[in-house]
């Protein structure tokens, strides 16, 4: 049976690792490969790394860490930043990763999606979304959030956007839920709830781990394939290990820790 | 001499193929050519993407009857193990022909979701020094959309849906749909297994 994942995320800016709250106020974590050998011992599945300052400053990912990164990790792993072309997408993949995540580019031009899909396959392409809900109560999507100060509220439907991304050839699907990211009273249930009705590719919860009964109710509730988290395991509030115990002693199949 | 021929089939995963070799201190030969393999003493085939642009590329650059010919030990990875069969419902393409069978479309169904994508538990169906000290039940990282049946080649299956071989042997022949340079311990066993086999 396929095991749910754990996927510590790693935000990425000028080659370290930082976190935020609610995309803001950023904190030194530590060095990148030595944090993703960290996680890889502690039994994470699979690692994203989030390039956040790369599509607000218009430039690509830098490949350099990638390819560090790709000569130690023997897990998966995705790379997610400034991807705006099939080239891009080449370079991270050539360096290395097994995925790249496009969320701001894939918004600005949709038909991109379809031409990694074609270069590379379906399984490589991820596609990030960050999603509001809007005071009329429809979920919206936001491009840009790796910088608060350029943040762009959308007219698109998050929902909408799930679909079409599929259409075009997303192999899965993140759903960063950011009003309650950083935040962790738990995941976003009804949204992510909503999304799967809708997503036929892997889902990936994303925003608002804050305990291991969070998960659970994650993978039990909204069906999510993985959940996603980035404080709770940088500030070592939650040990991947006992999360996947406490995990397959709520029935919740997991991969044990090597 | 060289000791491991990888086979640049076009797929975004050979350098992490390699990597995965030079971690167990192996340097292989990139090779895009059928020269490469003459002098060669194990090759690897891996492959991610599509059948069609993947057995195109190894025809444009007379690959296929030189692996179709090899007289050591192979190991075709994901893509690469299932252009081993002899075709693909993928573009409904003619593959390598070294094991029998066709390569079908996962199907997805209610829970089941395609690619398969994710860590899931290897089920052995035989004895075979490719899978030796892998446990039963451990769990191997696989991406895929389309798979090889469970035929007499199969030493070890994995269940998503319906049941499909997960590694495969036949003779010098050998292949694993899930990732070994990205399933930890139980994929740099299966590595270094396959740099023991012996090519009778």
């Amino acid at each position: 049976m396929l095991s749910r994942r754990i996927i510590p995320c790693l935000d990425v800016r000028d080659g370290r690792v930082v976190k935020g709250v609610r995309f803001r106020d950023h904190v030194d974590m530590g060095d990148i490969v030595e944090l993703a050998l960290r996680y890889r011992n502690a039994g994470a599945d699979e690692l994203v790394f989030y390039d956040i300052t790369a599509s607000p400053q218009g430039r690509s990912v830098d490949r350099g860490w990638v390819e560090r990164v790709a000569r130690v990790l023997d897990i998966p792993f995705c790379v997610a930043g400034g991807i705006r072309s099939v080239e891009d997408a080449r370079g991270v993949l050539n360096a290395g990763a097994d995925k790249i995540s496009i969320n701001t580019p894939a918004l600005e031009q949709p038909a991109l999606i379809g031409e990694i899909a074609e270069a590379f396959g379906v399984q490589c392409v991820v596609i990030g979304i960050d999603s509001l809900r809007d005071e009329d109560g429809e979920w919206r999507v936001r491009s840009h959030t790796g910088d608060p100060d350029k943040t762009k509220a959308l007219s698109r439907r998050t929902l909408d956007w799930v679909v079409e991304a599929q259409q075009r050839g997303a192999g899965e699907i993140v759903l960063n839920c950011m009003a309650s990211d950083g935040v962790r009273d738990g995941y976003d249930l009804a949204q992510l709830h909503a999304v799967r009705a809708v997503c036929a590719v892997p889902l990936v919860a994303s925003g608002g781990a804050g305990a291991p009964e969070h998960f659970a109710a994650v993978f039990r509730e909204a069906d999510v394939d993985a959940a996603l988290a980035a404080s709770v395991f940088h500030s070592g509030a939650i040990a991947i290990p006992e999360l996947k115990r406490y995990l397959q002693g709520q029935g919740i199949e997991v991969r044990d820790v090597d | 001499m060289n000791p491991v021929a990888l086979i640049d089939a076009g797929g975004a995963n050979l350098g992490s193929v390699r990597y995965a070799l030079e971690r167990l201190g192996v340097t292989p030969r990139i090779v895009r050519d059928a020269d490469g393999l003459r002098d060669a003493r194990r090759v690897i085939l891996p492959g991610v993407g599509a059948a069609p642009p993947a057995m195109a590329l190894l025809r444009e650059r007379g690959l296929v009857d030189a692996v179709r010919t090899l007289e050591v030990p192979l190991l075709g990875i994901c893509l690469g193990m299932q252009l081993l069969f002899e075709a693909s419902d993928e573009g409904d393409v003619e593959c390598l022909g070294l094991l029998p069978g066709r390569v079908q479309k996962m199907q997805a169904s209610d829970g089941i979701r395609v690619p398969h994508m994710g860590w899931n538990a290897l089920e052995p169906m035989r004895t075979s020094t490719l899978l030796d000290g892998i446990a039963t039940g451990a769990q191997a990282y696989f991406v895929h959309g389309y798979a090889a049946p469970v035929t007499e080649d199969c030493i070890a299956a994995c269940t998503h849906g319906q049941r499909f071989a997960a590694a495969v042997q036949r003779g010098r022949i050998y292949g694993a749909q899930f990732h070994p340079e990205r399933s930890a311990a139980v994929g740099a066993h299966l590595l270094s297994n396959f740099m023991a086999v012996s090519a009778k």
